[in-house]
């Protein structure tokens, strides 16, 4: 019993440093820490989303950053349309561009979903390694795609020319777009406690630790994992819009395999499969690089070892040692 | 026609060099189960010793002579002091220990070497060109790529269907257990497959040398085609990895060199060359994509 | 726990830089100093701690600090480190991006906040143009400047039928149409690349087989090394002359290269040879001060720092006064070590633009060698479409 208030102990003192951050910061003198933590967060979102599959799937993703990607273009492409006044298609309907968030964030969740469908229908054939690089050619393939794309700006990116709106509410102010994407992030993570504990959710990790079993017991294993797939592309999709608006900008390089595999180790080195150990990952991972990075140029040096002694010596990522040996819950 | 024909030696070529890198991760991949992203680190360690060393001493063949053991011993330690620990890990944690090694290889080399590129020259007996069909000169070092990588192909054949260690390093990927219970010193076999495989990656580094530009980093960039060929090949088949990287040499190749001629059949000049540009970038990963629906465990699977 | 922890480790790192008694002008450097076109940034940071060093701390009699962070070449880290130096160093004038794309990220931001920004290298059309600003300046080049000083030699020289190469994305076509913007001879061929190519076989056999009459490049980087070396490796050196904008003839670059760019011409609005004294002492102060050959990035810090100096002696250090201080800026009142040099009314440059060639400098390396200035009081084209009169 003891382990399970550690955790649920760990939890609350995470959420409620969360949310006083924009007052710490201010009273620390140091307001710029809200635009650090808010891009915290966009990462946390899309690592969460990433260990969906990963933790409770086991379904190893090196293409997560496609829809990351994607979901920021929807929102960088609406954007620009709106800006130039000219129409995002013209035929056979018009559409225009639209700098509302109640536009174009529901937008791109429904793109990435979509590319989740499409990815996710012909990599979930695979297994193993193989899926790991179906994923990543699949993220490629898009990379090299919005790389040419001389429309909206090819390898050079898209500036936004203002973050997106909100009725009633302002983002281009930092702890007002900070609220927002806390209350995204608690979203995501409290809807997807509630996936994993529901019967879907016991199929999907059945489905980790043995797939026939579950095929024999008559589930339909392959449609289960795709909603999954989709749900975890469709959330990452979403950060991919708050990232847009957080860095007013997009560009291919959201989508390059290495941004892949800096979710990736977000998700491993806070603790896959906990849920909340992504958010720590991603917390730790932007910190070491803001500080190491202001100490020395070549903090890659450092950096590299501190993750391979994670892997040895942090069993279940950084959640593993800060809530003890109770990893996993349910 | 001619034009054709210069274009498959040069897509034989890259094949070539791709084999060199996959057959060695492919190796490790099928024998240790472990998924080792840092094998481009080797690539470039090759070269800039290589290179180093070639600079030094003048001599070409001095410096393949010091990075062929140089690339081995280091993956032999980088096995004994990292990899080793991660054989029964998950893959995820496989990945993300290697990728911490990919940070600090590259981060080192440009703390002892600098930050720009180093200059490595192609050997003087190997600069000139040969006609191998009339009319077209083709380079002398290209020519001599091609035939290295071929001979590692046929000596890799051999080791492993005629050597005793071959045969050990099969019994070994096949049934470890009961290899290590036929008195197979199965640590030192694995450290040992591990020295090849990383010298296998040195040595196709020190061929790019001259080629490429020797900098931190330039293990990625091969890094990606080499997994995608062994995938495509099947993982864990040397034979697989062989086919794999002829294959993706040759669509790489030929995508560039008449994509934009084809493209242009059909669409204006300016748009074409973007269009094709575009696609050929993207044709290994298409193929790569294709090949796994059809086939989802790669064209010669080792593991049935 | 641990959040605390790293919270508290990331405020205390922040002490130290509030602790000044004096206060000097703070200037806030996002540079590139990571990856593999880390040398660039380090050029450029050298060039301009090199003007504050001769001054002994100071720019124009004005104290400063130059804060300089890696953006590892990423927009959106690059983004977060000017939100910082805005926010939390209150800094009014920064300096630094290397590449287009995180100068199109970070800029029009920046110099909406009120911001003077000097670019010591990136010049995207897109800033020249449309979307310039009057806090923007660039002490460098408009991008297309050193293609299309290339384009006109070429013309010049009497060759008619050039084959074009660049990387498939926006500022590869942006480097063909400069330098097609002055050529006036035959396109024999123009290819796309990808993105980080490395074998340049396939594309080397189809040049072969279009015959030009000469090679036009910009490949920037590894991508140029790779290129030039197996140009020459097929033989092909002897017989077409290579021509490009001066990114992939560097004095860096040159020692990778070797022998290959032997006599290859390329476009600068920079060479170390230049003949004026205030280039002279600053080729000399440099090679004293790093011990190392310099490049035109380096220059090009210089210059911005200089540029900066002049200003802050203009308003005496106070960068409150920003309209003063842009006006000191605008009128580009410093010894350039470029010769003659002004602002057009987008304030990009006004200068000569030379054509260079690849020599042997006598040491067993490579250097360039300054041939003819091509364009003098060369501006750029796209004042028009600048706002700004």
């Amino acid at each position: 019993m003891f382990q399970f208030d550690r955790q649920k102990i760990c939890l609350s003192i995470g959420a409620l440093l969360l949310v006083l951050l924009p007052l710490l910061a201010s009273l620390a003198g140091e307001p710029y820490l809200v635009s650090l933590f808010s891009r915290i967060l966009i990462y946390a979102l899309a690592a969460a989303s990433l260990d969906l599959i990963l933790g409770y799937g086991g379904l190893v993703s090196l293409g997560h950053a496609a829809f990351f990607g994607i979901g920021a273009y929807v929102v960088g492409i609406l954007s620009f349309h709106d800006f130039e006044e000219s129409a995002l298609i013209a035929w056979p309907f018009l559409i225009p561009g639209s700098d509302s968030a109640l536009v174009a964030w529901p937008a791109a969740i429904f793109i990435a979903a979509l590319l989740a469908v499409f990815v996710g229908a012909l990599s979930l054939r695979t297994s193993g390694m193989h899926f790991i690089m179906i994923t990543l050619a699949f993220a490629q393939m898009l990379y090299f795609f919005f790389v040419a794309l001389e429309g909206y700006g090819g390898d050079d990116g898209l500036s936004l020319f203002s973050r997106n709106t909100l009725p009633a509410l302002d983002l281009g102010d930092d702890t007002q777009f900070y609220y927002v994407c806390l209350t995204l992030l608690f979203a995501f993570l409290y809807l997807s406690a509630r996936l994993v504990k529901s019967p879907f959710g016991m199929v999907i990790r059945g489905c980790r630790e043995n797939e026939k079993r579950m095929q024999s017991l008559g589930f339909p294993t392959f449609r289960y994992k795709l909603l999954c797939f989709v749900i975890a592309g469709a959330a990452a999709g979403l950060a991919g819009a708050l990232n847009a608006n957080q860095v007013e900008y997009v560009s291919p390089g959201l989508m390059h395999w290495t941004r892949s595999g800096i979710i990736l180790i977000m998700v491993i080195l806070g603790g896959s499969g906990t849920l909340y150990g992504p958010v720590l990952g991603a917390a730790a991972f932007l910190l070491l690089e803001e500080v190491l990075s202001i100490y020395t140029e070549h903090w890659m040096l450092y950096f590299g070892p501190a993750l391979i002694l994670v892997v040895l010596f942090a069993r279940h990522g950084l959640y593993g040692v800060l809530v003890g040996k109770e990893k996993r819950h349910g | 026609m001619l034009l054709v024909i210069e274009q498959l030696l040069n897509g034989l070529q890259l094949g070539v060099t791709l084999f060199l890198m996959s057959a060695g991760l492919t190796l490790i991949f099928g024998i240790m189960r472990v998924i080792n992203l840092a094998h481009g680190s080797f690539y470039m360690i090759g070269a800039y010793v290589a290179a180093t060393v070639a600079a030094r001493s003048g001599s070409f063949l001095l410096g393949l002579l010091v990075a062929l053991p140089a690339a081995a011993l280091v993956g032999m330690l980088v096995e004994i002091v990292v990899l080793r620990r991660l054989y029964k890990k998950d893959h995820v944690d496989q990945v993300l220990a290697t990728f911490g090694l990919i940070m600090f290889f590259n981060e080192l080399t440009r703390v002892v070497w600098g930050r720009q590129p180093l200059f490595m020259d192609v050997p003087s007996w190997l600069s000139g060109s040969v006609e191998l069909i009339p009319g077209i000169p083709y380079p002398s070092y290209r020519i001599a790529v091609i035939g290295v990588g071929l001979l590692v192909a046929v000596f890799l054949y051999l080791m492993f269907t005629r050597t005793r260690i071959g045969m050990q390093i099969r019994a070994g990927a096949s049934n470890r257990s009961m290899a290590g219970a036929l008195g197979i010193n199965i640590k030192l076999l694995y450290t040992l497959v591990f020295g090849l495989g990383t010298m296998l990656a040195g040595l196709a580094g020190v061929m790019a040398g001259p080629i490429l530009a020797v900098e931190a980093g330039m293990g990625e960039s091969i890094l990606i085609l080499t997994f995608v060929v062994i995938v495509i090949g099947g993982i864990g088949s040397v034979r697989g990895a062989f086919i794999g990287a002829l294959l993706v040499g040759m669509i790489d190749t030929l995508g560039r060199a008449f994509l934009p001629a084809f493209f242009r059949l059909f669409l204006a000049t300016a748009h074409a060359d973007g269009v094709a540009a575009s696609v050929a970038s993207m044709s290994i990963y298409i193929l790569m994509a294709i090949i796994l629906v059809w086939r989802p465990k790669g064209l010669l699977p080792a593991h049935t | 726990m641990k959040k605390l922890c790293v919270l508290l480790v990331v405020c205390g790192l922040l002490v130290p830089n509030l602790a000044l008694s004096v206060e000097p002008v703070k200037i806030g450097m996002v540079t590139t100093l990571s990856t593999k076109a880390g040398y660039l940034g380090e050029e450029v940071r050298d060039g301009f701690k090199l003007a504050i060093a001769q001054e002994q701390g100071k720019l124009g009699g004005v104290p400063v600090e130059l804060m300089v962070e890696d953006d590892g070449r990423d927009p959106g880290k690059a983004k977060q480190i000017a939100n910082r130096f805005m926010k939390r160093d209150d800094v009014k004038i920064m300096t630094g991006i290397i590449f287009s794309n995180v100068a199109l990220a970070v800029v029009p931001k920046v110099v909406r906040s009120e911001v003077l920004y000097i670019s010591p290298n990136a010049g995207p059309s897109a800033l020249a143009g449309k979307g310039c600003n009057e806090n923007y300046f660039n002490v460098a080049y408009q991008n297309d400047n050193l293609d299309e000083v290339v384009g006109k030699y070429v013309s010049e020289a009497g060759f008619k039928n050039v084959y074009l190469l660049a990387p498939n994305y926006p500022a590869g076509k942006d480097h063909l149409a400069g330098f097609k913007r002055y050529y006036t001879g035959k396109i024999s061929g123009e290819v796309y690349t990808k993105l980080g190519q490395s074998d340049y076989a396939a594309e080397i056999a189809t040049l072969r087989a279009a015959k030009p009459d000469a090679v036009f490049f910009f490949l920037p980087g590894g991508m140029g090394i790779n290129f030039l070396k197996q140009f020459s490796q097929a033989g092909l050196s002897k017989t077409i002359p290579v021509f490009g904008p001066a990114f992939s003839f560097d004095e860096r670059i040159l020692g990778a290269v070797g022998a290959a760019a032997l006599g290859v011409k390329n476009g600068s609005q920079w060479s170390h040879d230049l003949d004026n004294p205030a280039n002279k002492q600053f080729v000399a102060a440099f090679k004293e001060a790093y011990d190392r050959t310099l490049t035109l990035y380096a220059s090009q810090g210089y210059e911005a720092a200089r540029l900066i100096g002049s200003a802050l002696k203009s308003v005496g250090g106070d960068v409150d006064k920003l309209d003063q201080l842009r006006s000191a800026v605008r009128k580009a009142d410093f010894e350039s070590v470029r010769g003659k040099f002004s602002f057009a009314s987008n304030q990009h440059p006004i200068q000569n633009i030379y054509i260079r060639e690849v020599v042997e400098d006598g040491k067993g390396g490579y250097t360039n060698q300054t041939l003819k200035a091509v364009f003098t009081d060369h501006g750029n084209a796209y004042v028009d479409a600048c706002s700004m009169k």
